[in-house]
């Protein structure tokens, strides 16, 4: 009787299937060869954004200059961050990027599928520019107050979004006034209690 | 002044404690000076035994006997007219309008306190010029 791998023709061919059949390697290198660890960054799951928040939910900022006002939420970045204007005409919030830990949702929605938000804006849009320019000495000494510039760019994507909000806005009577009030606790009101 | 509210057999008493409150119920019983049966069986309150002070009287009464069964009381609550004449009263309407407000949003709250200033402004103006 003739063994069978031989019949078929040489040990690679062997070799291959008997490891078709599952069988451990006859042979295994001598050295071991290190094997960076797997990183476990970059694995992370993307932002869960509660379901109270959509676009067009209407929130209450809890945190930064603009604490207390009222905005709409215009989309969800791939950052996990809420892209939010006030708009800027009614209560002087321009497009920006918030944090949904630091806002309240409220069950007020706006229709905003007929705001077009261009494509530009995306968490990129907002990254502040680096400049290396200025030594750190002269930044020390530089006393003098410098007005903020808001590039064209900026200006012209704040109107094309706020055209399209405010057509939404000014439909709801009340709206607009209700987006420009800021939100404020008096006396027996109960936040834990209260419905937004 | 004059009681005219009696713990009795038949008197519809608003319950104020557990997972029950804020709903009616009808005394069928009286077990001592603490305690008595009641039945809501209108209003899905199960027939037990509740102490004086988780309960508060109202106004209304239906004619039952003593130990009434729930399909007796129904009736009875039918024929006169108990539901209708609870959300009649103005306890009644206090409380709804409570609920109304406690389920206010955020908006709903602002218009709210719109409304409130525009009427306090009538009045301050109605005020002024008598």
């Amino acid at each position: 009787m003739t063994r069978s791998f031989v019949a078929t023709g040489g040990p690679k061919k062997a070799a291959k299937t008997v490891a078709a059949k599952g069988k451990s390697a006859r042979m295994y290198p001598a050295d071991d060869v290190a094997v960076p660890m797997k990183s476990r960054k970059g694995t992370r799951a993307p932002t869960k954004v509660r379901a109270s928040i959509t676009p067009g939910t209407v929130v209450i900022l809890l945190s930064g200059r603009f604490r207390g006002k009222r905005a709409v939420c215009l989309k969800i970045l791939d950052s996990g961050l809420l892209l939010v204007s006030g708009p800027y005409k009614v209560n002087g919030i321009p497009l920006k990027r918030v944090n949904q830990a630091y806002v309240i949702a409220t069950s007020t929605k706006v229709d905003v599928s007929g705001v077009k938000v261009p494509a530009t804006v995306n968490d990129a849009y907002f990254a502040q520019a680096t400049s290396n320019s200025v030594k750190s000495e002269d930044k020390f000494f530089d006393n003098e107050r410098k007005a903020a510039i808001v590039s064209d760019q900026r200006k012209a994507d704040q109107k094309a979004v706020d055209d399209g909000l405010m057509k939404v806005v000014t439909k709801e009577p009340m709206l607009k006034q209700y987006l420009n009030a800021k939100f404020s606790l008096t006396k027996n009101d109960r936040p834990h209690n209260m419905k937004f | 002044m004059v009681f005219t509210r009696f713990v009795e057999v038949g008197r519809v008493c608003m319950i104020n404690y557990g997972k029950d409150k804020g709903k009616l119920a009808t005394i069928v019983d009286i077990v001592d000076g603490n305690k008595c049966l009641i039945d809501g069986c209108n209003t899905g309150v199960a027939r037990q035994i509740i102490t004086f002070r988780r309960i508060a009287l109202t106004d209304l009464t239906c004619e039952i006997g003593r130990g009434a069964r729930a399909a007796c009381i129904k009736a009875a609550w039918k024929k006169g007219g108990v539901a209708e004449a609870w959300a009649k009263s103005s306890w009644a309407k206090k409380l709804a309008a409570k609920a109304v407000r406690g389920n206010l949003s955020d908006f709903d709250r602002f218009k709210v306190m719109v409304a409130r200033k525009q009427k306090s402004k009538i009045v301050a103006a109605k005020v002024k010029s008598m």
